[in-house]
C-alpha cells in the first residue's frame, strides 16, 4: 500500500509488540471510511502522544472503561446526522472499537455488553495480551492459570495466578450477536478474513485477537510470531468463529503440540519448570487446555446454537 | 408543533422534558434514576410519538450515558442527557473528559442526596460534587426557570464549547406541578439555531485524534484552555440571557436579588428554597424587618463580582448550603466569603430532603439557634 493511503503508522510500541500490526490489519481490511474508538491501554498510549498521532483516520479515546459506550455514541450520532443530511461522506462509514484485555474482560465489560445488546453497527476488537501491560504486568481476567504477574507473583505459597481466565467468547456469544471470532496475530490471513467478515456483518461483531507481549511474557522480541503460532498449535488459543450462534473451528493442528512447548519459551511460566511438582502442574495445565478445546470442538460437532 | 407561546401546568421534570423536546437534539442518552426519570420518560414519549426525531441511546449505566454523549457530541451531534445523585457520581470519571474535549453537552440534573446512606430526596450534594469538572452549572428556583435554563444553557454551551448542567431540585421541582409558559417552537429554533460543530470526529478529509495523551509539556495548556473557556462564560451568559429576554420577556441575571434595599440581613441561597425565602422576606418586611434574599442562579462560573456588588454593604450575610462539606467550610458559604473577603454566617439545611419551613427561615433571619462556630444544622 502506498504511503499516502496508509491509515495508521505505529512506531511507539515496545520491540516485538504486535499491536501496530493488529490495528493496521483491521483498518486496512476494508476501503470504507472508518472511525476508531479506543480504550486506554497500550494501543492508545503508544499511538497518540500529543502533538503526534499514528492514526490517519478519525480516532477518539476517552477513558479506560468506555470504548463500547463511546463507539455507541459515535455510531448513533452518525445515524442521526445521516437522517438530517449532515454527513458529507458518501460511502457507508464503519465503526471499530479497540480495547486490551483489561479494558474488555474487566473494566470495560459492562460498556461492551451494553453496546452489543443495543445492536449498534460496529466491530469490537480486543487485543489480548493477558494482563495489564500498560501499567507493567498486573493480572487481569484474561491472565492464564499459572502465569506470574506483578500482582500474582510467584513465591513460597504461590505458583502465579491460581484461578483460570474468563471465557470472554462465551460471554460475548451470550449476547447472540451475528458474528464473533477468535484470531491470532500469528495467523494474519485468517485474522484479515475475519475482520472483513465482521465489517460486512450488520449490527455488532466481535474479534478476540491473541497479542503476545515480549516484554512481560518474557521472550525475545523476534519470537512474537513463534509464540503466537505455538498458542494455536497447542490448542491454548483455538481459532474459531461463532456465526449466528454456530461454532466453526478454523484451524486444527496437524500434529498436536504439547502445551509444554508454549509454556517453556515464556519467562512468565518459567517458575513452573523449576518446581518439584512440575510434571503434575504441566499435566494440570494440559488437562485444562484439552478441556477448553474439547468444549469448543463439541459445540462445533453437535452444532448446538449458543 | 407549537406556533405560539402557551401557558401550561407541568411538573419541573416534564417542563425540562418539554424544553428538550423543543430543542430536538440529535442524540440523547437515557438511563433511569430517581428523581430524574420523569425527564427522560416524558421526552422518550415525545420521540415515539414523532414529536422529536432524536436518536435515543438506552444505555446500561450513567458512566456509559456520559461516555456515549461524549462520542456523539465529538461526532458533531447536538447531544443531551439527564441524571442525578449516584448517576452523577457514577459518571464522574468522564465528566472532565467532556469539558476537556470542549463538547457542548447539556445535562439536566434533578438534584438529589448522595449515598450513604442511600436517600432519594433533594439536596445539592450531586451538583456540588461535580462543581470543578469544567461544566457550566445553572440552578432553577421553579419549573419556569428549569424550562428557561435548559434553553439558555444549550445556547451558552455551544457558544463557549463547554458542557453545561441545568439543576432543578429533585421532587420539590421535578415532581411538583406548576404553571409556566412554554415558548413557540419557532422562537426556540431562532434562539438556539442549527448546530454546527466546529471540530468534528466524522470529518474524513481531515481526520482528527480526539483525546490524545498529553505529557507534562502540553497537559497544563489543555487544562488552561478549559479555564479560559469558563471565564468566557461570564460575558457570554449576559449576551445569551439578553437574547433570551427578547424571545421570552424573561431576562435573567447570574444572580437575583429580592428586597435587598436597605437590608440589614441577607440570606444567600440556591434553588427552590429561594421561593420560600421570598415569602418569608415579604412577611418580615411587612413587620418592618430589614431582610432580603440573594439567589445564586449561575454557580459555575461563580459570579464573584456581581455578588460582591450586592452584598458589600450588607451588615449581616447568612449563606444557606443544601450540602455538607467535611473538614472545610461549606461550599456556597466559601464562595460568598471569597466574593466579600470577609466572614459570613453559614447554615446547612435540608439534607436528604428534610423539609424547610418558613418558621425555620425566619429563625435564621433572626439569628436564632446559630451555634458557636456559626454553623447551623436544621433539626
Amino acid at each position: 500500500m502506498k504511503e499516502k493511503n496508509k491509515k495508521i503508522t505505529v512506531s511507539g510500541t515496545c520491540a516485538g509488540c504486535p499491536i501496530g500490526i493488529i490495528a493496521k490489519t483491521v483498518l486496512e481490511s476494508i476501503d470504507n471510511p472508518i472511525v476508531v474508538a479506543n480504550a486506554t491501554g497500550c494501543m492508545e498510549v503508544t499511538t497518540t502522544i500529543y502533538p503526534n498521532t499514528s492514526w490517519k483516520v478519525p480516532y477518539i479515546h476517552s477513558v479506560f472503561a468506555n470504548a463500547g459506550a463511546t463507539i455507541s455514541g459515535v455510531e448513533t450520532a452518525y445515524k442521526a446526522l445521516l437522517k438530517k443530511n449532515k454527513i458529507k461522506e458518501k460511502k457507508p462509514v464503519k465503526f471499530v472499537a479497540f480495547g486490551g484485555d483489561g479494558g474488555t474482560y474487566d473494566i470495560g465489560l459492562q460498556s461492551l455488553s451494553g453496546a452489543l445488546e443495543r445492536e449498534h453497527d460496529f466491530l469490537y476488537v480486543c487485543y489480548d495480551n493477558g494482563a495489564y501491560m500498560n501499567t507493567g504486568n498486573q493480572r487481569s481476567g484474561a491472565t492464564p492459570w499459572g502465569a506470574s504477574t506483578e500482582t500474582t507473583p510467584i513465591g513460597k505459597e504461590s505458583i502465579g495466578k491460581d484461578v483460570k481466565r474468563k471465557d470472554l467468547m462465551s460471554i460475548v456469544a451470550g449476547h447472540h450477536i451475528k458474528y464473533c471470532a477468535t484470531a491470532n496475530v500469528a495467523f494474519l490471513d485468517d485474522f484479515k478474513r475475519k475482520v472483513k467478515k465482521a465489517f460486512l456483518t450488520k449490527g455488532p461483531s466481535f474479534i478476540l485477537v491473541f497479542s503476545p507481549c515480549p516484554n512481560q511474557w518474557k521472550f525475545v522480541s523476534h519470537k512474537t510470531i513463534e509464540v503466537g503460532k505455538l498458542a494455536t498449535k497447542t490448542n491454548f488459543w483455538p481459532l474459531y468463529e461463532i456465526i449466528d450462534g454456530e461454532y466453526k473451528i478454523n484451524f486444527i493442528p496437524k500434529s498436536k503440540v504439547k502445551i509444554e512447548e508454549f509454556l517453556k519459551i515464556q519467562g512468565r511460566f518459567s517458575h513452573i519448570f523449576k518446581r518439584k511438582d512440575k510434571d503434575k502442574l504441566i499435566k494440570d495445565i494440559q488437562n485444562k487446555v484439552n478441556q477448553d478445546w474439547e468444549r469448543v470442538r463439541d459445540l462445533e460437532e453437535t452444532r448446538v446454537r449458543v | 408543533m407549537l406556533n405560539k407561546n402557551k401557558k401550561v401546568a407541568l411538573t419541573g421534570g416534564f417542563a425540562v422534558g418539554e424544553a428538550i423536546n423543543q430543542i430536538n437534539p440529535d442524540v440523547m442518552a437515557v438511563y433511569p434514576i430517581t428523581p430524574q426519570t420523569p425527564i427522560v420518560e416524558y421526552f422518550s414519549k415525545k420521540v415515539v410519538d414523532g414529536k422529536a426525531d432524536t436518536e435515543i441511546i438506552q444505555v446500561e449505566s450513567e458512566h456509559s450515558a456520559m461516555s456515549a454523549c461524549i462520542g456523539a457530541s465529538a461526532a458533531g451531534a447536538r447531544t443531551m442527557t439527564a441524571s442525578a445523585s449516584q448517576g452523577i457520581m457514577y459518571m464522574m470519571e468522564v465528566l472532565p473528559v467532556a469539558s476537556a474535549m470542549r463538547l457542548p453537552i447539556v445535562m439536566a440534573v434533578a438534584n438529589r442526596a448522595i449515598s450513604g446512606p442511600i436517600n432519594i430526596h433533594c439536596d445539592h450534594s450531586d451538583a456540588m460534587a461535580m462543581r470543578d469538572t469544567g461544566w457550566i452549572q445553572i440552578f432553577s428556583e421553579n419549573a419556569q426557570e428549569a424550562y428557561d435554563n435548559t434553553l439558555i444553557v444549550m445556547k451558552l454551551a455551544e457558544k463557549v464549547l463547554l458542557p453545561a448542567t441545568v439543576n432543578l431540585d429533585g421532587f420539590i421541582l421535578s415532581h411538583s406541578v406548576e404553571n409556566l409558559e412554554i415558548l413557540a417552537d419557532g422562537k426556540i429554533y431562532d434562539f438556539i439555531g442549527e448546530y454546527q460543530a466546529s471540530q468534528q470526529l466524522l470529518d474524513f478529509k481531515n481526520p482528527k485524534t480526539f483525546g490524545p495523551v498529553a505529557l507534562p509539556d502540553s497537559y497544563f495548556e489543555f487544562r488552561k484552555q478549559i479555564y479560559d473557556a469558563m471565564e468566557k462564560v461570564r460575558d457570554e451568559f449576559n449576551k445569551v440571557t439578553k437574547d433570551f429576554g427578547k424571545i421570552s420577556g424573561r431576562e435573567y441575571q447570574k444572580i437575583e436579588t429580592y428586597k435587598i434595599d436597605e437590608a440589614e440581613t441577607v440570606i444567600v441561597a440556591i434553588g427552590s428554597t429561594c421561593g420560600t425565602i421570598k415569602s418569608v422576606v415579604d412577611k418580615m418586611r411587612a413587620q418592618g424587618k430589614r431582610v432580603g434574599l440573594l439567589k445564586i442562579r449561575l454557580f459555575r462560573p461563580f459570579p464573584y463580582i456581581e455578588v460582591k456588588k450586592v452584598l458589600e454593604k450588607i451588615k449581616r450575610v447568612v449563606v444557606m448550603d443544601r450540602n455538607l462539606a467535611f473538614g472545610t467550610q461549606q461550599i456556597l458559604a466559601g464562595e460568598i466569603q471569597k466574593s466579600l473577603e470577609r466572614e459570613v454566617e453559614s447554615v446547612v439545611y435540608g439534607l436528604g430532603g428534610r423539609d424547610i419551613y418558613e418558621k425555620d427561615i425566619e429563625r435564621i433571619f433572626l439569628g436564632k439557634e446559630i451555634g458557636d462556630k456559626g454553623q447551623f444544622f436544621l433539626m
